[in-house]
């Protein structure tokens, strides 16, 4: 993947409204050039076809119908000409409505295709830090409705063309019949246009407005239902029922103003063509006594005036669709024009046996803020051996999950570097960082996929995919083979939308496997056992540890296993990962070989737990809140049991 | 609380009956379309209010519609082809007429629109608010048999289908048929042999129409289940950023989601392949129809059966026509959908109350320490086995009790039966000696509050989360009473350092789902908000996530204030909180195996005392 040359944006569009409108709809024209050539010459075809049904029209009109009911033999005989001719146009009509839909149809299929494959092309490729900065449900409207919008004006704009086609051919047939015939008819159009355009200018945002509350009476709905347990028991039912009436009352009264303006403009818009008629017939009456037309021609351009109805009001739909297109593609040009996706490096890390060093050398991570940078790491120096298990303690914020995520190369750091093996990471070929170094986040990820492609994150077939019994044995070490087990389908199993069909901590440990069947050399937990049971998060870690020992063999389940597994720091053919994990539980911490402690963005001490608990104040504090508070209590339920003594010892 | 019992049967099942059966949400409720469209209209009667009138009003507006195609005939067989030459003046009085009755028909057809659209919205919106209501009515058995996202669309989506269908379809369906009937008589009085001729061709191009609709249809619930699929897809990309990061799998991603990009591309050329098919097929048949009249018109007149005006009004008339049968198909499915988006709506307020409040007979609980009991108590699931047996238990006023047990053991079934969530399948359960499915729901509810594991927060500010726990006449006391309220609880529970730390201090916005807080600050506004509600009886859910040790110790001092002098049950995952408690409640397989102090326990040596001392190996 090619960094991006220059962050100049080339999706926005720039400019005066117009000049923004033009751009877009050029664009997506130019973006689909056969499309849209065949969609604009058959919608020309059909506008010229339109014209001449009521020309034909006219022309049996006078040449059959009339000279027929007058009593005209010849005529009379020449009827079914007319009615061929009228069936031909009829045909050719038919036709090209059908392929005018169906290519503008497929040109709006095509390019909510292009932009769909670009927005989450960007998604795939833009760093962590992005993604952090915006909002899940953004970035899926950005995918779906946005794009929705930004392509709506290209339904209706091949039909909008052919109406120019359709107007220009009218007026020249009518000008060559009669110049006062011509105008009694094109009077009414340019009053239509413009009431189409004042109609969509005041529909849009009282349809925005009634979908923008739309969308809010279901966020109150969602909300409220989701808390349906809170509401129950606090009996708060009343309260949000009235929460509920209250913006159901404001989408009832938008939704009373769209329809106003519908029932104002719709009978307008009906209104206008028909006094077209009126007039047409008023001044070819006038035209015929002086001779200059035919009733044919009177007949043809009153007819005309009622197929022209329905197209003028395409100008309508593409000017009302304008504005809502450029507000949506302005959002998907925001994401396309978005740089910051990390260059990739290109040397290879080799895959030696066994745990790799990890080096943090005058690490700083500084993080645009409201009004200038936060700082979320500051000189952080660190050099773990291979092999080594090392907590990151601290208080919420102090910056452990930004420090362990630069492990993954999640993000790149502003000062300092991070190396493995001796390696900027910046420099690591991406594929040789994501086989070596497993992170297990603090939200697991579950997609909706088979247990086994969860874990081994591979298509089916896929030759480099890790076997079962690589799995299984992951899926033990992480202790949760026995749930996969008891699924219906074993490693079949589909897992649904998020992994619903397994519990918080299932798919804790589910995620533990998938960074475990990769045989990482550095396996990162970043608080990733928070709702696994203790015990079973001991187990796990405990098993980790001794992995190289007993990945052969069945899980030890003697504590005696992972006691003379405690150990074997000093044994240099030792081979399993270095282990690096941000941690609440004590038992956790207690187990690493070393314990960072982070406040602020800095190492404020590094040791074994028993140095920093002498040591270290904020540590000490840390580590011993658990206890202090069981102490308290029971000191108060002493003191409560003495003052119950006492009570009794005073009657 | 006096709105429950609007949607409460009026008496409740014999107490102790046998059948919790499970009352799951209608789907959608049973009735036809015309039984479905008369108890929408009784359960929102706003719709019909004043329905004559626009019925009138509306058969005036149609009448509009055939004024053009009389001044055409007209005009051509009395003005332009009148004996002796066009008569100028004739013609003139004729248009000048029909303008003034095109306009008296718009002005018609304006007020159809928004009599139509004032009362239905009225009533939807009576609608949507009265399912609502009536979800937050059902028992949590009840609300959990449904996707909460389907109980929502029950309130939004659904109705927005009717909404949308009057706004559009029902206005062309009622304007559709007027004008199809008037145009006919017209005709009819016209030529009834040019007359049945229009019906014979237009009746086919209905029957045709239908099944290809159908088609469109299938095809559109493909595009809509392809976009599903898509948008997971790409929810995957965005939701699982971090792992596809983390595991270099973004090209394994891609190449899935562009599988479904293209799919719903397809999906969305063929859909409209068929559209334009259907919607061009009827443009064919309007013009062939047009050929056809001319061509039997002309062969009829010869005869002298029609005029040429009459012929000319024909051609007119026949476009009358065109637009209503174009749109019939698309029109029925509308109202079939709105149809069933009504039942669906309706489905939800035929749905059974099963917990419902006991109506007038109703026994107001009064405020003090409150005493609970079971007595013989049985609960199973619908269609399950039973998950608690033969539970008696007392919990003293004021004490605190642990519940304490394996995962699966029945404890929170138990809590849940204490604050009546749920009622017995047999047995009974008393709060001070009174059973409580005879007591008042806003009474009990103001003595028995929940303290569930994972507070639900409200997107709002860090006060409104708080205050929510405020109920009775506090609830609309004066902004800076409530802060003082708020900031008081939070000073009891010694939670006061913890809001001089946040920078926005009460007004810091708590996200969708709180989820700009951490789960530990979540637990603590839950403890607030408990505390407000001022319960005589609290019920914890204690938390199982692990939250950091600073927050732990708050939560910890928060829980000591809150639960001072009430009665509290906790379900325990710690055993460190059955330590600290009063009285220990073991369950185990749906059963009460034992019952007392810590102490006692410890020093009996059972089930309780062997999981304290693995507990104590474990951590110690």
């Amino acid at each position: 993947m090619p960094a991006r040359p220059s962050s100049r944006p080339q999706h926005a569009l720039d400019g005066s409204v117009t000049r923004r409108s033009l751009q877009l709809m050029g664009r997506g024209i130019r973006a689909e050039p056969r499309t849209y050539t065949a969609a604009i010459g058959i919608s020309a075809l059909f506008g010229a076809t339109t014209v001449a049904v009521s020309q034909v029209l006219g022309a049996v009109t006078d040449r059959v119908v009339v000279p027929a009911l007058e009593g005209d033999g010849v005529a009379r005989d020449h009827v079914w000409l007319g009615g061929l001719a009228l069936a031909g146009v009829a045909v050719t009509l038919g036709v090209t409505v059908a392929l005018r839909r169906i290519f503008a149809g497929i040109g709006y299929a095509d390019l909510q295709k292009r932009h769909r494959t670009g927005v989450t092309r960007q998604y795939l490729r833009l760093p962590m830090s992005w993604h952090r900065r915006h909002p899940t449900g953004q970035l899926l409207s950005n995918a779906s409705s946005d794009v929705e919008a930004a392509t709506g004006v290209f339904n209706p704009l091949p039909f909008a063309l052919g109406v120019v086609v359709m107007i220009a051919v009218a007026a020249v047939a009518l000008l060559t019949t009669d110049a006062w015939l011509a105008l009694a008819a094109l009077t009414v159009l340019p009053f239509a246009v413009l009431a189409n355009l004042v109609f969509q200018r005041r529909m849009s945002p009282a349809i925005m407005r009634a979908q923008g509350l739309r969308a809010s009476v279901a966020d109150i709905a969602h909300e409220s239902f989701e808390a349906a347990v809170l509401v129950k028991s606090l009996g708060t039912e009343d309260r949000e029922e009235e929460r509920f009436a209250g913006r159901t009352s404001e989408l009832r009264e938008a939704n009373v103003r769209v329809g106003i303006v519908r029932a104002i403009f719709d009978p307008v818009i009906d209104l206008l063509p028909n006094i077209g008629t009126l007039l047409v017939l008023g001044v070819g009456t006038l035209r015929m006594r002086s001779g200059a037309v035919e009733t044919g021609d009177v007949v043809s351009a009153a007819y005309l005036l009622t197929l022209l109805a329905v197209p003028v009001r395409a100008f309508g739909w593409v000017l009302g669709e304008l504005p809502r297109s450029l507000v949506g593609f302005d959002r998907i040009a925001r994401v396309l024009d978005s740089g910051g996706a990390l260059t990739p490096g290109t040397r290879p890390l080799p895959a030696a046996g066994g745990g790799a060093r990890i080096e943090m050398r005058g690490v700083g991570v500084d993080v645009p803020s409201g009004d200038g940078t936060a700082q979320l790491l500051r000189d952080v120096d660190l050099d773990i051996r291979p092999g080594r298990t090392v907590a990151v303690v601290g208080v919420t914020g102090a910056g452990k999950t930004t420090l362990v995520s630069l492990l993954s190369r999640l993000s790149d750091p502003t000062t300092g570097a991070v190396l493995l093996d001796g390696l900027d990471l910046r420099e690591v070929r991406p594929a040789d960082l994501t086989r070596q170094v497993a992170l297990v986040g603090q939200t697991t990820f579950v997609f909706e996929d088979t247990v086994r492609s969860n874990v081994t994150l591979a298509d089916d077939g896929d030759p480099d995919a890790p076997d079962d019994d690589a799995v299984w044995q992951a899926l033990r070490l992480a202790r949760v083979d026995d749930v996969v087990r008891a699924l219906p389908g074993g490693l079949d199993s589909p897992l649904g939308e998020r992994g619903a069909n397994l519990s918080g901590g299932q798919r804790q440990r589910l995620a533990i496997a998938r960074a475990l069947v990769r045989r990482p050399r550095v396996l990162v937990l970043d608080d990733a056992t928070s709702a696994v049971d203790p015990r079973i998060e001991q187990a796990i870690l405990t098993g980790l540890r001794s992995r190289d020992r007993t990945a052969d063999r069945p899980r030890p389940h003697d504590r005696g296993v992972a006691e003379g597994a405690r150990d074997p720091r000093a044994d240099a053919r030792y081979s399993g990962p270095t282990v690096v994990m941000v941690a609440y539980r004590m038992s956790s911490v207690t187990m690493a070989d070393e314990i960072v402690h982070l406040d602020g963005g800095r190492v404020v001490d590094r040791g074994t737990h028993a140095e920093l608990l002498a040591r270290d104040p904020g540590y000490r504090h840390l580590a011993t809140a658990y206890e202090r508070e069981s102490t308290r209590r029971a000191a108060d339920r002493e003191d409560l049991a003495v003052a119950s003594a006492g009570a009794e010892v005073d009657r | 609380m006096t709105t429950t019992s609007r949607t409460a049967p009026p008496t409740r099942t014999a107490a102790g009956s046998h059948a919790v059966e499970a009352s799951r949400i209608g789907r959608t409720s049973d009735l036809g379309v015309l039984a479905t469209l008369r108890r929408g209209v009784q359960v929102s009667p706003e719709i019909v209010q004043g329905l004559g009138l626009t019925i009138v009003l509306a058969v005036l507006a149609a009448v509009g519609r055939v004024v053009v195609p009389i001044a055409v005939q007209q005009t051509v067989d009395t003005g332009v082809l009148a004996d002796g030459g066009p008569d100028v003046e004739r013609v003139v009085t004729l248009v000048v007429a029909a303008a003034f009755a095109l306009l008296a028909a718009a002005t018609c057809s304006a007020l159809v629109n928004i009599r139509l659209f004032r009362s239905t919205e009225a009533g939807l919106a009576t609608l949507r608010v009265r399912a609502f209501r009536h979800v937050h009515d059902l028992s949590v058995l009840t609300q959990g048999t449904e996707r909460r996202g389907s109980l929502v669309s029950r309130v939004t989506s659904d109705v927005d289908t009717i909404s949308l269908f009057v706004q559009w379809g029902g206005i062309m369906l009622l304007v559709s048929v007027l004008q199809i009937g008037v145009a006919t008589i017209l005709m009819a009085i016209y030529s009834w042999q040019l007359t049945l001729v229009v019906w014979a061709c237009f009746i086919p191009l209905v029957l045709v129409l239908r099944p290809a609709q159908r088609r469109v249809n299938a095809a559109y619930t493909t595009v809509r289940e392809r976009v599903g699929a898509m948008l997971g897809a790409i929810s995957e990309s965005v939701v699982g950023a971090e792992t596809i990061r983390a595991y270099g799998v973004s090209e394994r991603v891609q190449r899935r989601i562009d599988a479904t990009i293209q799919a719903t591309r397809d999906a969305q050329v063929r859909a409209q392949k068929l559209v334009a098919i259907v919607f061009s097929s009827g443009v064919l048949v309007s013009n062939i129809v047009l050929a056809v009249v001319v061509v039997v018109g002309t062969l009829l007149g010869v005869d002298g059966g029609i005029t040429v005006g009459q012929l000319l009004a024909f051609l007119f008339l026949v476009q009358l026509f065109t637009g209503p049968v174009q749109m019939a198909t698309e029109i029925l499915n509308e109202l079939q959908n709105a149809v069933a988006g009504w039942r669906r709506v309706l489905g939800v307020l035929e749905t059974r109350v099963e917990v419902a409040d006991p109506g007038p007979d109703a026994v107001v609980s009064p405020r003090g320490p409150a005493t609970v009991e079971l007595h013989d108590v049985q609960f199973a699931y619908p269609d399950g086995p039973p998950v608690l047996t033969d539970v008696d238990l007392t919990i003293p006023a004021g004490a605190t009790v642990a519940v304490v047990g394996a995962t699966g053991s029945g404890k929170t079934t138990m809590a849940k039966l204490l604050v009546r969530f749920m009622d017995p399948t047999r047995g009974r359960v008393l709060l001070d000696g009174v059973d409580l499915r005879d007591i008042e729901t806003t009474s009990l509810r103001d003595r028995v509050v929940v303290v569930p594991q994972e507070g639900f927060l409200f997107d709002g500010t860090l006060l409104s989360n708080i205050a929510y726990g405020l109920r009775g006449a506090d609830v609309d006391a004066a902004d800076d009473v409530v802060e003082a309220r708020v900031r008081s609880a939070l000073d009891a529970l010694g939670l006061t350092d913890w809001l001089s730390e946040l920078p926005q201090g009460l007004t810091t916005d708590v996200g969708q789902r709180g989820e700009s807080l951490s789960a530990g600050e979540r637990q603590l506004v839950a403890l607030a908000r408990a505390y407000l509600a001022e319960a005589d009886l609290l019920v914890l859910d204690e938390a199982t996530s692990a939250v950091d040790p600073a927050t732990e110790v708050r939560i910890a001092r928060a829980l000591d204030s809150l639960t001072e002098g009430r009665s509290t049950v906790t379900i325990a995952h710690r055993l460190s909180t059955a330590e600290a408690s009063d009285l220990v409640v073991v369950v185990d397989a749906g059963r009460v195996v034992e019952v007392g102090s810590h102490g006692e326990l410890v020093t009996a040596g059972g089930t309780y005392a062997s999981m304290h001392a693995s507990w104590v190996s474990q951590t110690r």
